[in-house]
């Protein structure tokens, strides 16, 4: 296994090899198509981005300056939409699970190549139409609550239609993910030999084909009611306006953990690899992934305690939402304890997840005051609320997925990235990243409701601290994708294996051929025999 | 929290009810913050190489149970507390307690519209007696609306075609914003109201003062009674207490009440309403569903005064 390391990759680009639209549009390679899923996503986070940058500067003053309060409206929503449906959800697992799943289960491809190649496509489709929408722009918050979103002049219909789309795609993703980790393994490759990378997205996918059909139904009912007047949400017309919120929630709740899991997958193959130590607490690992999947069904109802759903209701959601504190807590007590006595080396993706394990901690410790029944009553719809959504999805989704992109750029590209560039964009957007968010927590307790384009004037301080964190952090992210940019095409060559990683992506070039492996890999042990283990295996 | 704002003490025994909790899931946060931070932080410190050495000879350690039941059975534990907490000081806000000062309230885009019992109205303005419990009944005429004070650490949705209550007693005098805390279209950030609380002389004089000016107007008792009157309410139900056709008005709001499909329900607010609109839906026991719907004839506001009239037939 050593020995793949030590010649480096060739002149031979790998899958990367052929040129022009068409090997790219019409390819069933599952890494081509990872990689188009990346550029677009990637594409919807600087655009949703810039869209936060916009809203940041316009609550520089507590009235309106720079935009009008529908523009504001406008772009919050946009914000939302885009960073949710075309970004966070589909980034992890359609970018880097198309490429990496079937990797490191020692295939050739996914089980479905067609379809996967047809969800890439329905997934543009829907942007597309997404984009539409922008002719008469959605004011709604990303969350479409009725009557307001049955009567709104904006282009509800059409953007529903998009995500309707999208999620299409989400679904024949995680389909292709189960049945591609159910029959594709390789030889060797038990349950409890896989990485845990794996697991997660296994417990991603079962969400994703179980809960996005009931939000593409909700959106259909949506359009029922705008375009048709039935009244399934009207209660002029005997429809019932939290019944909306219990479909849209049904689904987006359990969306949450298809945002948080893959990256909690990633971090748990970096920890074990940049500590030189085996996966503290596998099975705990494997199963807490599956339990919070499960648990994650059954909690959507605390986003409605003050909606005017029955106490009764509220009681129950609440008791049922503490416990998906159990497994999430196991998850991270399992990571540090793996780093205990390890030999850790601070490279990008480590610090990446390092990092995404210490605001994670503070995200997941906000969620009690939230799913608390007495402390969600003042804090719901907040900027508290705002704060702790962003320290979990911002802190650590998106910190999960640039580890990610870090720990396996050199084997997508076969280059390696400038580490020092890497850790001063880093810098940045740790540092502009807290100040942005962790100052919303004090404007949540101050009284500050989210979706306001005009506040009250005496929180105009803490919101221009804000305001001044999020270019800290736009400073940042623009360093590190000039950095990738710029090691894409003249970084040094990456070697087969940089990181001395034992999952199987590990054990081919880089950028890997096209059919991934020369020979389908027969597995005899876990890949997390670091450290001693590792010498004597030798 | 002193820094940024003031204890919820200071406003209502409920708003530092809800401090409290607020202070001891800090606690456990902080508790777990330590431990957790300090490890990471202490590990990737100490046992940091400057290398990535695949050489390293680290112990290899894979599980251990006593660990994993410790920190299954612990955070378990804080969690249920932190639950069980949550859930005691809810229960007692969420619950008004008897002989609350009611007030009508409807919310539009965007405004806040206040009505008191004997008919006096205000908008984006209510006044209140202090140390007296207050409750609002509150109904939305489009879509959804919040009702936030943040300073009393209250918040309700207000929701078109419902009824949704929020009870406040606030224990000092002064002027105090409502928010609206449920987006609802481009003038959702500017859906203010203030609540002013006053000494119960000054209360009582303004209220007599307001209640001469709408002296014209009739209250919303009366209005209920007439509207009853002309709709044929009155033609199957009393207001004596004897059942007729249909159950007596007479206590009848707050009863609790069997059903014929043999279930209990409270006559609340939204109880009444339904069986304006859709009478056939849960029918007391005893009694023939044969009463026509009212929807379509008589208005939201047309149920608001009705029920005000039925609350008078105690």
């Amino acid at each position: 296994m050593r020995d793949a390391t030590a010649h480096t990759a060739t002149d031979d680009r790998g899958y990367l090899t052929e040129k022009g639209f068409w090997s790219w549009a019409a390819t069933l390679d599952h890494k081509r198509i990872g990689v188009m899923y990346f550029y677009t996503t990637f594409l919807f986070f600087l655009v949703g981005g810039l869209l936060a940058l916009v809203v940041r500067l316009e609550l520089m003053t507590p009235g309106p300056s720079l935009i009008s309060d529908h523009a504001y409206d406008v772009l919050f929503t946009m914000h939302g939409n885009m960073m949710i449906f075309l970004f966070i959800i589909p980034a992890i697992p359609s970018a880097l699970g198309n490429f990496f799943i079937p990797m490191m289960v020692g295939a050739r491809d996914v089980a479905f190549p067609r379809l996967n190649l047809a969800g890439y496509w329905i997934f543009v489709a829907g942007v597309i139409v997404v984009m539409a929408s922008l002719v008469q722009p959605m004011d709604t918050g990303w969350t479409f609550y009725t009557p307001y979103s049955a009567k709104t002049g904006a282009a509800v219909t059409t953007i529903s239609f998009g995500i309707f789309l999208v999620g299409m795609s989400s679904i024949v993703t995680g389909l292709n993910f189960i049945v591609t980790i159910h029959r594709l393994r390789a030889p060797g490759l038990t349950w409890f030999r896989l990485p845990l990378f794996i697991w997660a997205m296994y417990a991603t996918s079962i969400i994703q084909v179980l809960a996005t059909p009931v939000v593409g139904v909700t959106f259909l009912l949506l359009a029922a009611e705008r375009l048709l007047g039935v009244g399934f949400f009207d209660p002029a017309k005997g429809g019932d306006p939290l019944l909306f919120q219990h479909f849209f929630w049904f689904y987006s709740h359990p969306v949450v953990y298809v945002m948080i899991l893959p990256a909690m997958g990633i971090i748990t193959e970096i920890i074990p690899v940049f500590s030189r130590k085996p996966i503290f607490g596998y099975k705990a690992i494997a199963f807490s992934s599956l339990a919070i999947a499960f648990i994650g069904f059954l909690v959507w109802g605390h986003h409605m305690f003050v909606s005017g759903m029955s106490n009764t209701a509220s009681v129950i959601f609440s008791f049922l939402t503490f416990f998906v504190a159990v497994p999430t807590g196991i998850k991270v007590f399992n990571w540090i304890a793996t780093l205990y006595k390890g030999a850790i080396f601070l490279a990008s993706p480590m610090i990446y997840a390092l990092t995404f394990i210490f605001l994670f901690i503070i995200g997941g410790l906000t969620g009690p005051f939230l799913g608390a029944l007495a402390t969600n009553v003042p804090l719901h719809d907040t900027y508290f609320l705002v704060a702790h959504f962003h320290y979990t999805i911002m802190g650590g989704t998106v910190m999960g997925y640039f580890a990610g992109l870090y720990y396996w750029f050199p084997k997508m590209t076969g280059r390696m990235v400038n580490e020092k560039v890497a850790k001063i964009a880093w810098a940045f957007i740790f540092v502009g990243f807290n100040i942005t968010f962790f100052t919303m927590f004090i404007l949540g307790l101050m009284g500050m409701p989210r979706r306001y384009a005009e506040y009250l004037p005496q929180q105009q301080g803490l919101n221009i601290l804000a305001t001044v964190g999020s270019w800290i952090l736009a400073v940042g992210v623009l360093i590190m994708v000039v950095n990738f940019i710029r090691d894409l095409f003249h970084g040094v060559q990456a070697p087969s294996n940089p990181w001395y990683s034992q999952t199987l992506e590990w054990q081919t070039t880089s950028p890997p051929a096209t059919e991934n492996f020369e020979e389908i890999p027969v597995v005899t042990k876990w890949p997390y025999s670091y450290g001693k283990r590792e010498k004597d295996e030798r | 929290m002193e820094f940024f704002r003031t204890p919820g003490e200071a406003y209502s025994h409920i708003a530092g009810e809800i401090d409290s909790v607020f202070i001891f899931i800090t606690l456990v946060g902080l508790f777990f913050f330590v431990i957790t931070q300090g490890c990471l932080i202490y590990f990737a410190i100490k046992y940091r190489r400057d290398k990535l050495d695949p050489n390293a000879e680290t112990p290899y350690i894979t599980d251990n149970k006593l660990l994993e039941t410790i920190w299954i059975v612990i955070p378990s534990i804080l969690i249920l507390a932190i639950f069980t907490y949550g859930f005691l000081v809810f229960r007692d806000f969420r619950n008004s307690p008897a002989g609350a000062e009611e007030i009508n309230v409807t919310a539009s885009q965007w405004l806040y519209k206040f009505k008191y019992p004997d008919g006096r109205t205000q908008v984006n303005e209510v006044h209140v007696p202090v140390n007296k419990p207050v409750k609002f009944i509150m109904t939305a005429t489009d879509v959804i609306h919040g009702f936030y004070l943040p300073d009393f650490r209250v918040k309700q949705d207000i929701l078109p075609g419902a009824y949704t209550t929020l009870w406040v007693q606030p224990k000092l005098t002064g002027s105090f914003i409502i928010l609206c805390t449920q987006y609802c279209g481009v003038g959702h950030s500017t859906m203010r109201a203030q609540m002013i609380v006053m000494k119960q002389e000054e209360y009582d004089a303004w209220a007599r003062h307001e209640g001469a000016e709408a002296a014209g107007a009739v209250s919303h008792a009366d209005k209920g009674h007439e509207i009853m009157e002309q709709s044929g309410c009155l033609s199957c139900h009393t207001v004596d207490g004897t059942p007729k056709i249909g159950p007596t008005f007479k206590g009848l709001y707050n009863r609790k009440t069997s059903l014929s499909d043999g279930s209990m329900v409270v006559a609340d607010e939204d109880y009444i309403k339904e069986s304006i609109f859709d009478p056939g839906a849960r029918i007391v026991k005893g009694f023939q569903p044969i009463m026509p719907t009212y929807k379509g004839t008589l208005k939201d506001e047309d149920i608001t005064a009705i029920i005000a009239y039925i609350k008078m037939l105690k």
